[in-house]
């Protein structure tokens, strides 16, 4: 077990040839802008809350590496059970701008029909199962989903997200000892950001490494830079390729850093440093994977000003397309609790309608 | 047709069902091997083996968690919680994920769960094998609650419940288990979740009841009628959701409301079936609702006798109604 923390690419975009993993140069350079719209769409969700034009925001600033890595490393038949910041991992499985920018609207075409907090979506044609703000109960739902594939000789994967704080709820435990009782296909993907709200990481676990806890429930752990795209796909694939194998869950620690606040709710100068977060800024991820692929002769300012630009337009669009539609019908409050709506339901939503027609 | 008793009933409907769907997929703890501390699961593991019939670790919230997950696959999980009073650990996976699946995700996903728990007091169990908590549970907008009282309805309800495209919390009088048998047809039939039963016809006094609390409540009705009170007995049978209009004719026709269970009193269902008698048929009503339950403490021990609701408490609310 390595509990080292593998680095592909350094902070100065130097790397270890030896470690890079195969990805033909399109791909980096996808993966690369893939990041860039995940940052430049997680500055607008922030200043979008900011202006009053949507209700709230959680984002994923400093952890895009992490994410797009992680979920590189996945097939389309996999799945993928966010906590709730994990937009790089959306974008990356295709999840649309317009179904993003519909959800954080809460309009009419919202997949979710605007009942959830922005960022907490899901889109079942990519796997990707919608989220919900409880910590780590999305642990065991992966679990599940694994062990139902085994059972029914599937050979696909599945990969839980959560956080540092995560590691501390009950269903972390439970998942991890399901799936090493079962030796269920499963990665366990904790994005350690170092900060669950206000509280840091040194007070979730006296644990020297959250990667060992893995060794308690008889597999793997792993740790890896976060920061490093190459590295988390690296680490992940490796993972992924085992379970599907027939070789067990694992866990990979990936050392990374909320850059951001906890949600639009949240200002991090309460409780931590400027100098902390200057540190961090240092071991950029997105900065990092553009000196690489500057250093490798594969990306330009040109590249990097297209980029930037496309990745704008596009979110302009998707805001400009999903603000102007209406809200969710009234009926949308009633149904879906249910496939069929009781009679309790069909006499409140009646009730709620009449109330209404009458001027109120 | 054969005579079972309620745990067979549960035990043959389970085999049964499984016979048909090969996606149904029975956890929980001492389930496999074993056939269940009930013997509700008896015989399965033999024949469906390990993959369907699955021993998990002694994790409530991971039995329920991972049955999330299976039916997000398009199983059908049916876990087993071994005592109702244990599933607290999973209360946050039942309230904040098996139920709000369907409707946060706008339909997208869905998490068709049938959790079974033996339920109720009667047995000397204690506090912790006793408690009736349904009204948790019925408090839980996107999970139904069925209670069955007969081996009949065991059957029927419990093959609903299998095939009911929504997550159901199937609650099994303990006490009943064995004490009740009936005959139950081998031929496959449901009874639809959300429909009461009238289990006694009567004009003079109605009585709601359900689960273990239906039998007393027939014993009582038995002795009432000898002294000439017409009692007429409906049988809950779902509390979500619960059955309105059976509810409501029943009322109609008696005027005179008497609701027993197990539960504590207060905040316990018959709140609820009160408040909805009270809003929709206050003037049917010729005496105030009379409720016999379960006292608001602590599920006890020595004394259990005292607290669990018997034919004789529920006669004396009879005739109070009756003679109001």
């Amino acid at each position: 077990m390595s509990l080292e923390l593998l680095q592909v690419i350094k902070p100065t975009g130097d790397y270890v040839e030896k470690l890079e993993p195969e990805i033909p140069k399109d791909e980096l350079k996808r993966l690369y802008r893939l990041m860039v719209l995940t940052r430049n769409l997680d500055i607008r969700g922030l200043q979008l809350q900011r202006q009053g034009r949507i209700g709230f925001y959680i984002g994923c600033l400093g952890q895009e590496a992490a994410q797009i890595g992680s979920g590189y490393a996945l097939k389309p038949e996999d799945w993928v059970f966010p906590a709730y910041r994990e937009l790089g991992t959306a974008l990356q499985r295709g999840v649309t701008l317009k179904q993003l920018m519909n959800q954080y609207f809460a309009n009419a075409e919202d997949l979710e029909k605007g009942r959830q907090l922005m960022n907490l979506f899901g889109v079942k044609a990519v796997n990707f199962v919608t989220g919900s703000a409880p910590i780590a109960t999305q642990i065991p739902h992966a679990v599940g989903v694994a062990l139902a594939a085994k059972i029914r000789g599937d050979p696909i994967v599945t990969l839980a997200y959560f956080g540092d704080g995560g590691t501390s709820e009950n269903d972390f435990h439970t998942g991890m000892n399901f799936a090493g009782v079962y030796k269920t296909p499963t990665i366990f993907f904790c994005q350690n950001n170092h900060w669950a709200i206000s509280v840091p990481v040194e007070k979730q676990t006296a644990s020297e490494t959250i990667a060992i806890k893995a060794k308690a429930y008889g597999f793997e752990g792993v740790r890896v830079d976060g920061n490093d795209i190459l590295a988390v796909y690296r680490t992940t694939k490796e993972a992924v390729d085992k379970a599907r194998k027939g070789g067990g869950p694992t866990l990979i620690e990936a050392v990374t850093y909320r850059m951001g606040p906890h949600s639009s709710s949240d200002d991090p100068k309460k409780y931590r440093t400027e100098q902390e977060l200057e540190e961090w800024q240092k071991r950029d991820p997105i900065i990092r994977f553009r000196k690489y692929l500057e250093k490798k002769r594969i990306w330009s300012e040109t590249d990097e000003k297209k980029a930037q630009e496309d990745a704008n337009k596009q979110i302009d669009e998707a805001v400009a397309y999903a603000e102007k539609l209406p809200k969710p019908a009234l009926e949308t409050l009633f149904t879906d609790v249910y496939a069929d709506m009781p009679w309790n339901l069909e006499e409140q939503l009646r009730e709620l309608r009449e109330e209404r027609a009458g001027g109120k | 047709m054969a005579m079972l008793n309620l745990v067979q009933a549960v035990n043959h409907t389970l085999r049964d069902e499984m016979r048909r769907n090969d996606r149904l997929v029975v956890l929980g703890e001492d389930v496999g091997v074993d056939g269940g501390v009930f013997r509700a699961t008896e015989g399965l593991f033999q024949e469906f083996g390990p993959n369907r019939v699955i021993d998990t670790p002694l994790a409530e919230s991971g039995i329920i968690g991972v049955s999330i997950g299976m039916a997000l696959y398009g199983l059908k999980p049916v876990p087993e919680i071994q005592f109702m009073d244990f599933i607290y650990p999973a209360f946050d996976q039942i309230q904040s994920e098996l139920s709000k699946f369907r409707y946060r995700s706008g339909g997208q996903f869905t998490t068709p769960v049938t959790i079974r728990t033996p339920y109720g007091g009667g047995i000397k169990g204690s506090h912790y094998h006793s408690q009736s908590t349904e009204a948790f549970f019925a408090h839980t907008p996107g999970l139904k609650v069925v209670i069955p009282a007969t081996p009949y309805d065991a059957k029927g309800l419990l093959t609903s419940a299998l095939r009911d495209p929504d997550p159901v919390l199937f609650l099994e009088p303990k006490k009943i288990y064995r004490t009740v048998r009936g005959e139950v047809p081998d031929e496959d039939y449901t009874i639809p979740i959300g429909k009461a039963n009238v289990a006694r016809d009567g004009d003079d006094v109605t009585v709601f009841a359900y689960g273990a609390m239906l039998h007393v409540a027939m014993e009582a009705a038995e002795i009432a009628t000898a002294k000439g009170i017409k009692v007429e007995v409906v049988d809950i049978r779902t509390i979500t959701p619960f059955d309105i209009d059976t509810i409501m004719s029943s009322v109609k026709k008696t005027g005179k409301v008497v609701i027993v269970h197990e539960a504590c009193k207060t905040c316990g269902f018959g709140a609820e079936i009160a408040a909805q008698i009270a809003e929709r048929g206050l003037l049917h009503l010729e005496a105030p609702i009379v409720r016999v339950a379960g006292f608001d403490v602590p599920f006890p021990y020595v004394l259990e006798d005292n607290y669990m609701p018997n034919a004789n408490r529920v006669l004396n609310a009879i005739e109070k109604v009756h003679n109001f």
